[in-house]
């Protein structure tokens, strides 16, 4: 697939082509969750901002692959930059679910504890949580318990309730801030991999290199992800290391999705971190992760063992998980730091190098407060105006099965392509599709339809709606059907025509 | 809101034939509502033969077995809507339904006949470890692109699953250029049909390696290989049988599951062994004046037999319309009606030792024909061995069988008269003994 | 004397055919239970034919492909023989079920029909 502009680089449709040695106030080396709020947050400012990916998409790395949870913040060490931003992130999360229109729910979570002996562990995570400033904490133990979660384990003794605990969709998330970010001049740069990152002569900037040309800027912000470590070593003395810590999930049928309410923690025990289980927003249940730390960045490949231990850990939580549910298995990597927090701000001895590294959970939470932070910070070293036109609000993708029958009228009638369903198990309309695929940073490949859509996220997993959406990327995009790709480029769906050989 | 008498939700093979039934049974009213563009169902991407032996006597495929009910339905003047989806389906028969040109729109039916159809299972139901690349395809979603859309999704293939669909699709992938490599199941035994196997296998020199599964996947933008392991009885790999094989492509046949959704949500009994509706002799479920058949009943191996119980369905829906008219009947009347027969003259129908399930689950004597065709699917593949039918602990048949396995379906005809004979028969059993 | 070990495709059962031939010759089937697997085995071990089906390109159509078969067997030598001829072929609108769309496909003497109806691309997807 290719969206090349006649240098080959890749940029967005509708946003000003740049030629090389592009110069920019701002540039954001990574488009996940991170490095799309800190694009938002930053657009806010009269700065020009460019946002370098290495992947076609946003929210394709850590971001993509992570339990969708928000955090209430009774995990962090008191005092940590990690507390700070988990507990500020979790509450400005309801208001940003508004003002960004994706799916967010506070569903409560809970940590199980099973075992009297370990009811110390319990309070003293109640005790970081008041520290930390969560609210509404409480300790439950008896009936209460069956009464806030009725399915449960026998073996829970006391659990730990947070009510501000939430779920949020990762992708509905990262696409919404990179979308307001685009709306607001920030401009993605996507297959755009950087290799060395130099300072300028006169230490007023950075050389960036890329696979795509090369690009200048005053001020590099550090949302890599795993490869965080990678970008701050090359500007900075002082060394960080990064471990890839991966993490397996398995996703069950939407009639699994009620088992339980709340997001369900598991106390460690004697044997290890648990795992939680927990609705999705969407309305499936979720089991996992692991926590394994390896050696390569990319390794997201799920194992037998890993899956089976998820399973059996998921099931010490509640009863009857129904194993025969699971439509789906996939594996994330976190950024693990050895420091154990959030390595955020700019860099001591490289000056404009700003970074959000060893972002693991509770990253997705923390990221709206990380954004936020950093803009701040980068827009005094700037001496940056505030815009007077910034818009802070966005629509999502409308979804005509969450319509009125008089709205879903109106809107066939308006736009027939919405009368049109694509994807059978998630009701997803050729309309919704198209609208993907248009809106800024919009979406170019099957699985970029998917996180915008959820086409292809239900029970039969893409088996009908494959072909279709690929005509209509087909289409849309005035693409060949030959190249249109899965995700990244190398990941065609089709590799010729019938009697060729 | 439209009032229609019969209203049929799929337009493939089993809609078609139970539309046809209906008309010719005298309801003039009859509409089926089809998602895809055209009637014809999964048959459209069928395109080998070996469709309609048993009803024309003649080798056919999909598509003309499809044409040949298409142009049936057209003389009897059923009406189809296309490109419309149902969206919803309540227990008193209104269905909620969208397409491009009428909107979203309700639907009063008199008699609902259920004719969805089944899908794949996919990838992640099995939970194959491994990495998510591009080139893992179900078999009908690559039957699709290759048969319907004219693209190759790959050129070195594994094909895991020996069910009719993997196995056809092994001849496919090979007839059209690409190489396919080897055909694994996990079971002892092929799940798919003795000819499928001769001429979409044998023909080729394509390798089927029984009690063999993938174990991993690998690739990361696109499929480079998957381990092929053996597995011992217990369907577990066994180490060191590991081997890598390289290939950019693998298809799954690994099961198809009824698409039960809308009859799940109306509330519709269902059936665990076959995921489909529980229904009664004239295939009706617990909700009065629904109907069910073919594969979202439960999954057949022959076309043919699926618009044989289609049939049935379309004229036992008729005969329920029938009735509604000519009584004038009120709703809760025929439904109070049907709870009594339901109560009073009911046979249970069971599977045990080695039936897995029986279609029907009931049978109301009074609305039973002079003949009844019990369908079923066996547990494992059986040599020499017979089919026994109890009435109540009374073993009345015994029917030897050379040869009977898992993938193709088994049938037995009960007949009316026996059953009257018989007298005040509560229960009748089928299993396998010797 | 040879042996040949077929399974009989006549029905479901799929029986274990054991074919004794002799120089190109059959003397005897066994493992048959109907007249069919004689039948298939005579004819499998001395002519093998088969229907070969394959899809070729339709322009102006609501599809993109119409499915195609041999009209009857071919013998089975010729299937690769019949998928090469059938290489770069394309039909525009309207075909019709049974209509002819390759006559005396490498030189089988057999026509490749369609097998199925597509009728001209309306406005819509």
């Amino acid at each position: 697939m290719t969206f090349s502009t006649k240098d080959g680089r890749i940029i967005l449709q509708g946003y000003s082509e740049r030629g090389k040695e592009t110069m920019y106030d701002v540039i954001i080396i990574g488009a996940g969750v991170i490095g799309c709020s800190v694009a938002r947050e930053l657009s806010r400012y009269r700065l020009d901002i460019g946002v370098l990916e290495k992947e076609e998409d946003v929210c394709s790395g850590t971001s993509k692959a992570n339990s969708g949870i928000v955090h209430a913040g009774f995990d962090a060490a008191p005092g940590s930059v990690k507390a700070k931003l988990n507990v500020e992130g979790n509450r400005m999360m309801p208001k940003l679910a508004e003002e960004l229109d994706f799916d967010f729910k506070q569903n409560g979570s809970v940590v199980l504890c099973f075992d009297e002996r370990d009811l110390g562990k319990l309070e003293e995570l109640y005790q970081k949580g008041i520290e930390n400033g969560v609210e509404g904490l409480r300790i439950v133990r008896g009936e209460e318990m069956r009464e806030i979660e009725p399915e449960i384990s026998d073996n829970v003794t006391a659990l730990l309730y947070a009510p501000t605990g939430g779920i949020v969709c990762p992708f509905g998330l990262t696409i919404a801030m990179a979308e307001n970010a685009a709306t607001n001049g920030a401009e993605f740069h996507f297959q755009t991999e950087v290799t060395s990152i130099v300072p300028l002569e006169n230490q007023e900037g950075y050389h960036i290199e890329t696979n795509q040309g090369t690009f200048e800027a005053k001020i590099v912000v550090n949302a890599a992800g795993i490869y965080s470590d990678v970008f701050h070593n090359m500007v900075s003395e002082e060394k960080i290391s990064i471990t890839p810590r991966r993490g397996q999930y398995c996703l069950l049928d939407k009639k699994a999705g009620n088992l339980v309410k709340h997001t369900v923690f598991q106390l460690p025990t004697a044997l290890g971190k648990g795992v939680l289980v927990t609705p999705t927003v969407h309305g499936n249940l979720m089991i996992g992760p692991t926590a394994e730390d390896i050696l390569d960045k990319e390794d997201t490949a799920t194992t037998a063992d890993g899956l089976a231990e998820v399973a059996a850990k998921a099931g010490l939580s509640v009863k009857q998980i129904p194993r025969n549910m699971v439509i789906t298995s996939f594996s994330g990597l976190r950024a693990h730091e050895k420091g154990d927090d959030f390595i955020i701000g700019e860099a001591a001895d490289a000056p404009g190098f700003f970074d959000a590294a060893g972002i693991e959970s509770p990253g997705l939470t923390s990221a709206s407060a990380i954004g936020k932070w950093l803009a701040e910070q980068i827009g005094s070293k700037l001496e940056a105006e505030k815009k007077t036109d910034f818009c802070g609000r966005r629509r999502g993708i409308v979804r005509l099965a969450e319509l009125s029958m008089e709205e879903q009228n109106q809107l066939i009638q308006k736009n027939p392509a919405y009368g049109n369903v694509v994807c059978r198990c998630e009701t997803i309309t050729e309309g919704e599709i198209v609208d993907a695929v248009h809106r800024p940073v919009g979406a170019k490949t099957l699985d970029g339809v998917k996180r915008r859509t959820r086409a292809g996220m239900g029970r039969c997993q893409a088996g009908f709606c494959t072909p279709r959406t690929m005509e209509i990327l087909e289409r849309e995009l005035s693409m060949q059907a030959l190249n249109i790709c899965k995700n990244h480029e190398g990941s065609e769906l089709l590799v010729g025509y019938p009697k060729e050989s | 809101m439209e009032n229609r008498k019969i209203v049929i939700i799929g337009g493939g093979p089993a809609g078609l034939a139970a539309a046809i039934a209906a008309k010719k049974a005298g309801v003039d009213d009859v509409l089926i509502l089809e998602r895809d563009v055209r009637l014809g169902g999964i048959l459209n991407q069928c395109i080998h033969n070996g469709f309609g032996l048993h009803t024309f006597h003649e080798e056919l495929t999909g598509p003309e077995y499809a044409e040949r009910f298409i142009q049936e339905a057209k003389a009897y003047d059923v009406e189809a809507w296309l490109n419309t989806m149902v969206l919803s389906l309540s227990p008193d028969r209104q269905i909620t339904a969208m397409n491009r040109e009428k909107g979203v729109f309700v639907i009063q039916a008199d008699a609902v006949i259920l004719a969805m159809g089944c899908r794949e299972r996919p990838r992640g139901a099995l939970n194959i470890p491994g990495t998510r690349p591009a080139g893992i395809y179900s078999a009908g979603t690559a039957q699709r692109l290759v048969n319907m859309e004219g693209f190759m999704p790959g050129k070195e293939v594994v094909i895991l699953g020996s069910g009719d669909i993997g196995l056809i699709m092994a001849r496919r992938m090979t007839l059209e250029g690409a190489n396919v490599k080897v055909v694994a199941e996990l079971m002892p035994y092929s799940g798919g049909l003795k000819r499928n196997i001769v001429q979409c296998l044998d023909d080729y020199g394509i390798p089927l390696k029984l009690s063999h599964t993938v174990i991993e996947i690998h690739g990361k933008e696109r499929v480079t290989g998957v381990t092929l392991a053996q597995v011992d009885e217990r369907r577990r790999p066994i180490p060191g049988t590991e081997e890598f094989i390289s290939c950019d492509t693998l298809l799954l046949s690994v099961g198809l599951i009824p698409e039960n959704e809308l009859s799940v949500q109306a509330g519709i009994w269902m059936e665990a062994a076959t995921q489909g509706p529980q229904v009664d002799e004239s295939l009706s479920t617990n909700l009065a004046g629904v109907f069910a058949c073919g594969n979202v009943l439960h999954v057949h191996d022959l076309v043919d037999y699926v618009s044989e119980e289609a049939a049935l369905a379309g004229s036992r829906a008729a005969a329920y319309v029938r009735k509604m008219c000519a009584q004038d009947t009120a709703k809760e009347t025929l439904e109070k009606e049907n709870t009594e027969m339901e109560n009073a003259e009911s046979i249970l129908l069971h599977a045990t030792d080695g039936v897995r399930y029986t279609v029907p689950k009931r049978i109301h004597l009074v609305q039973m024909g002079d003949k009844l065709t019990v369908r079923f699917r066996v547990a494992d593949v059986y040599k020499d061995k017979a089919i026994h039918v109890y009435y109540d602990d009374r073993l009345v048949r015994r029917i030897p069988k050379r040869v009977m396995a898992p993938g193709e379906m088994e049938s037995v005809v009960l007949l009316k008269k026996d059953l009257m004979q018989a007298e005040d028969v509560k229960n009748i059993t089928f299993s396998i003994g010797d | 004397m040879e042996q040949r070990e077929l399974i009989c495709i006549g029905c479901p059962l799929g029986c274990a055919l054991t074919v004794q031939m002799n120089q190109g010759e059959v003397i005897s089937v066994s493992g048959n239970t109907c007249k069919r697997g004689d039948t298939y085995a005579r004819k499998e071990c001395v002519n093998p034919t088969r229907i070969v089906t394959s899809t070729v390109k339709v322009t102006g159509g609501e599809l993109a492909m119409v499915s195609v078969k041999t009209r009857e067997d071919v013998p089975k030598s010729q299937i690769q023989a019949c998928m090469r001829a059938l290489r770069g072929v394309s039909v525009p609108v309207p075909v019709h079920c049974g209509d002819v769309i390759l006559e005396n496909v490498a030189e089988t003497g057999v026509d490749i029909i369609a097998t199925k109806t597509v009728e001209k691309r309306e406005g819509v997807l």
